[in-house]
């Protein structure tokens, strides 16, 4: 009777939503019954923006690019956003003195003047770093974006009892003590009074760095390094509706509902190297259930996914079946993996890490994931392929997409032996009840575990409590969580945006803790401090690899996959690739559409 | 009550089921057949309801044989079958969810583990938490009710207050809230079982008012009646009127509900499962499977109605005989 009643209340559901989706798509059309008038589809190919721009000539000025999601923004604040879509959204109301270039694949993820005349000059050892703004950059009221405008859009990172939620490396940087108190705290009268940064004149900004950081102009590059207007700032409401510096401005917003974005005709494309600005308008509509998101993308109603995670099983599935032109497979830059906390007993022995990794099915893991395709390659080592000094799958210390990729019950049974478990023993295995594949991913682990003699007991906590559950190194000794099931994605791509937090002992936190395996490890610490002091790429490059060997070398992680998706592109869609600079996303900024009209 | 009571009164009142029989077959037919007899007739001829009968008992054998079937027909509800599944789409490769001599109702997207093997153990679950929860129901029920409805006053208010109140008690919500704060271990047991142990708790004390109710309102009709009122002039002690007299005039109405309760209990199994707070993986329930089908439904739709089917014909046989029961226990009750 439960089955009658759920499938009865799915069909209403699905027909509800087949009547929305039609409503809405007539109302889209206004009533013009203008059915392509172009090609019958126009879609570009398989893969054929991913790392590679597709069907640039055919963009055209104008018309509503249609976002769709089933999540909404953390918050639209460029001060406290923190989703990889938000960061890549926010260029389009939001412009930094450097950002990542508008450009397909790897490059990226490379650094390019925006506000700013050209990159940093930097000196005194890479502790100053000097910009230049450019001229004709202009708010959307006219007003042009004074160095000081960047200075309170930077300060308001140190006001984190109200603005929380965004990235804070620019206040660990410029501000190591913590001695500033942030702009509403600030009782000089400009409310300027960070003393890391000085604003000679209205044009020229200089960051003073305690320390030298080899990857402070990358820190410089995200949003939350955005300039804001102290007269516009509406603390912790700004997110509700930002003062746009970039070529489009919030005409409305209902959060989880939807957005919308009009060009802010004070935007001059001649101050702007970078966006295109195509499309008059751009739009979001949320929703509430990612399956009828899909259906609502493979009917064309709506023209990419805002969130950029992939479909879901059910649209992914027919997408793949009967409209492969319009997909891209990109990798996403984030790794899946286990982690052993090495509170719990017995992850405190390496060897004992050792078994779960050896003794784990990978191919059962990678296909719990959604298989090569949808999940992506047999991940062999910590370090994301997009981040430099990664080696991706040619560095595998354990053979896990080679000869042991089906796991290895003798040499697991070994290290149990080397261990002193020769009998396996019993453990629990933490995963976030609101990601189904994660819980696939468990029970894959728990299943492979059992053949070594290792009885695993899955459980399920609430996937909105992350921090306080399996972030509190407390409560994860005390639940007895030998493996815990996470993904992370670099900030932005090098191993201190991408590791430290994860591996670097000064990150070891009391709650929102994410170096869960607790790796208190001298020389990776080492590592990380000479990575920040060391200015050339070459050298940067090499000790990231040097990191990650020593990462894998510990045995405190099982990764699963170099994570891909499948990510979905209409007929419509225009000048689109992906981007490493956004974890392989399509860069928002600037896809146009081919039928304005559509 | 005391010794020298004790047999007068097995003289004097006739017992009940006798006395029972008596009143249901009325003047014409005065042989001595016993209620249980009556009964069994009556219920011979309805053939829907011995159907039902017949498929509850199957699904008794079935979920107790689970490991010996499943041992027979070569397959493992944990074992992985990944070389079935296609890896691009994480679905069966083959028809019908990946149908073969090997899996005969098709295996699971992604995992690849035997459906079939996986909905035998899923009866385990669902029987035991269903057919336990309601032995708690009916224990609890019928005590306090009997209680109620023979002593009134303030113990059959208190006890119908409380009543009330569990019947208004948001149960579903409780029963989340309950098993996220459950430990892993406790009273010996770990994993699945604390989830089965807490479910059958539970389900079975939310459930009991429903019985409660029914037994407090026959005890209140039955303690009037003469046989009772010459028990007690007799002398009978309370507790011997209790259980000697009311008691077995009862077992009628106790019976239909136990029956009735089982398949809606088994139904909150499923719902609990479904919602992942029941049993944990890698544990085989039919509302977890149910759930998991979801993301699969146009893909892999057998996923979905195997277990679905399942719960519907077990909730069906449940209803007919639990229906049929009621029709030949108390030929009174109105259709």
């Amino acid at each position: 009777m439960t089955t009658q009643r759920t499938s009865g209340r799915r069909k209403q559901a699905l027909a509800a939503a087949v009547a929305v989706a039609a409503l809405l798509t007539t109302a889209a059309c206004g009533g013009g019954g203008d059915d392509d008038k172009g090609s019958s589809s126009g879609a570009a190919g398989f893969d054929a923006a991913n790392n590679k721009v597709a069907q640039a000539s055919a963009a055209k000025k104008g018309g509503t690019l249609k976002f769709g999601a089933a999540q909404d923004a953390d918050s639209w604040d460029t001060t406290r956003g923190y989703y990889g879509m938000m960061w890549n959204f926010a260029r389009y109301y939001s412009r930094q003195l450097v950002t990542n270039k508008a450009e397909p694949g790897a490059a990226g993820a490379e650094i390019t003047p925006d506000l700013a005349t050209a990159t940093a000059k930097v000196t005194d050892d890479g502790k100053t770093y000097t910009y230049t703004l450019r001229d004709g950059v202009t708010w959307e009221d006219g007003k042009p974006i004074t160095s000081k405008d960047v200075k309170y859009g930077i300060e308001r990172v140190w006001a984190q009892d109200v603005l929380s939620g965004g990235p804070t490396y620019l206040k660990d940087v410029l501000d190591p003590k913590g001695e500033y108190k942030g702009p509403y705290k600030d009782t000089s009268a400009d409310k300027l009074g960070l003393k890391a940064i000085d604003t000679p004149d209205d044009k020229t900004i200089v960051f003073h760095l305690p320390q030298a950081n080899s990857d402070f102009e990358e820190m410089l590059a995200l949003v939350s390094a955005s300039p804001v207007r102290q007269d516009m700032d509406t603390k912790a409401k700004y997110g509700l509706k930002p003062f746009s510096s970039g070529p489009y401005k919030f005409a409305s917003y209902s959060p989880g509902k939807d957005l919308k974005l009009v060009r802010n005709t004070s935007w001059k494309q001649a101050s702007d190297p970078l966006r295109k600005a195509y499309p008059d308008e751009i739009t979001i509509k949320f929703f509430s259930d990612a399956n009828q998101l899909d259906q609502r993308l493979l009917n064309g109603d709506l023209d990419l996914d805002l969130n950029q995670t992939g479909m879901s099983p059910q649209g992914r599935t027919t997408a793949l079946k009967q409209h492969k032109a319009n997909l891209d497979n990109p990798v996403s830059g984030y790794v899946r993996y286990a982690v052993f906390p090495q509170s719990v007993k017995p992850f405190d022995n390496v060897e004992c890490r050792k078994a779960v990794i050896l003794g784990a099915d990978h191919v059962s893991l990678q296909t719990a994931r959604g298989g090569p395709v949808a999940g992506g390659d047999i991940g062999t080592n910590m370090l994301p392929p997009s981040v430099p000094g990664a080696e991706g799958q040619k560095y595998d210390p354990y053979k896990l997409a080679g000869d042991n990729k089906n796991g290895n019950v003798a040499d697991a049974k070994a290290a149990l032996k080397a261990c002193g478990q020769p009998n396996g023993f019993k453990t629990t295995i933490a995963v976030r009840n609101n990601k189904p594949v994660e819980v696939a991913t468990a029970q894959s682990l728990q299943a492979s575990l059992k053949k070594i003699g290792i009885t695993a007991e899955i459980d399920q906590y609430d996937g909105s409590q992350t921090a306080g559950i399996i972030g509190s190194p407390s409560n994860v000794k005390t639940k007895g969580y030998g493996i815990i099931i996470m993904g992370w994605g670099p900030d932005f791509p090098s191993v201190q945006g991408f590791g430290l937090p994860l591996w670097n002992s000064k990150y070891i936190a009391q709650s929102g803790n994410n170096n869960y395996a607790l790796i208190n490890d001298k020389t990776i610490d080492g590592l990380f401090s000479s990575y920040v002091t060391t200015l050339d790429d070459a050298g940067k490059t090499k000790i990231a690899t040097e990191i990650n060997h020593k990462v894998m070398e510990g045995a405190y992680y099982l990764p699963f996959v170099f994570e891909r998706f499948i990510n979905w592109r209409s007929d419509n869609l225009a000048n689109v690739y992906t981007t490493d600079g956004y974890s392989g996303q399509y860069d928002f900024v600037n896809l146009g559409l081919k039928n304005p009209k559509k | 009550m005391t010794a020298p009571l004790h047999e007068p009164t097995a003289e004097a009142a006739p017992s009940a089921a006798e006395e029972a029989s008596v009143a249901t077959s009325g003047a014409k037919a005065v042989q001595g057949r016993s209620l249980g007899r009556i009964a069994w007739e009556r219920l011979k001829r309805d053939k829907l309801a011995l159907t039902g009968g017949i498929v509850v008992l199957l699904l008794v054998v079935v979920a107790l044989l689970a490991p010996v079937i499943t041992s027979l027909l070569g397959q493992d509800p944990n074992e992985y079958h990944e070389n079935l599944i296609d890896p691009l789409f994480g679905t069966p490769t083959g028809s019908l969810g990946g149908v073969s001599g090997d899996h005969l109702l098709g295996v699971e997207p992604v995992n690849g583990r035997d459906i079939l093997a996986r909905v035998l153990y899923g009866a385990r679950i669902s029987l035991l938490v269903g057919f336990l929860s309601a032995v708690v129901a009916v224990i609890l029920g019928t005590v306090l009710g009997i209680l109620a409805g023979f002593f009134g006053g303030w113990v059959d208010s208190l006890i119908s207050r409380v009543m009330d109140g569990l019947l208004a008690f948001p149960q579903l919500l409780f029963i989340i809230a309950l098993v996220s704060v459950m430990p892993n271990d406790m009273l010996g047991l770990t994993g699945s079982n604390v989830r089965v142990f807490v479910m059958i708790l539970v389900i079975g004390f939310f459930g009991w008012p429903y019985i409660g109710r029914v037994v407090r309102g026959q005890t209140l009709s039955l303690r009037e009646r003469e046989y009772v009122e010459a028990a007690r002039s007799l002398g009978a002690g309370r507790l011997y009127i209790l259980f000697k007299e009311l008691l077995p005039n009862l077992v009628a109405p106790i019976v239909v509900y136990t029956t009735m309760m089982i398949p809606t209990n088994i139904l909150t199994e499923a719902a609990l499962s479904f919602l992942g707070v029941g049993v944990k993986p890698p544990t085989a329930s039919w509302g977890q499977m149910l759930s998991s089908a979801i993301d699969y439904y146009e893909s892999d739709p057998m996923y979905m109605v195997v277990p679905g089917v399942a719960i519907f014909i077990t909730v069906l046989a449940f209803n007919l005989f639990g229906d049929g029961i009621r029709d030949a226990l108390d030929p009174k009750a109105s259709r």
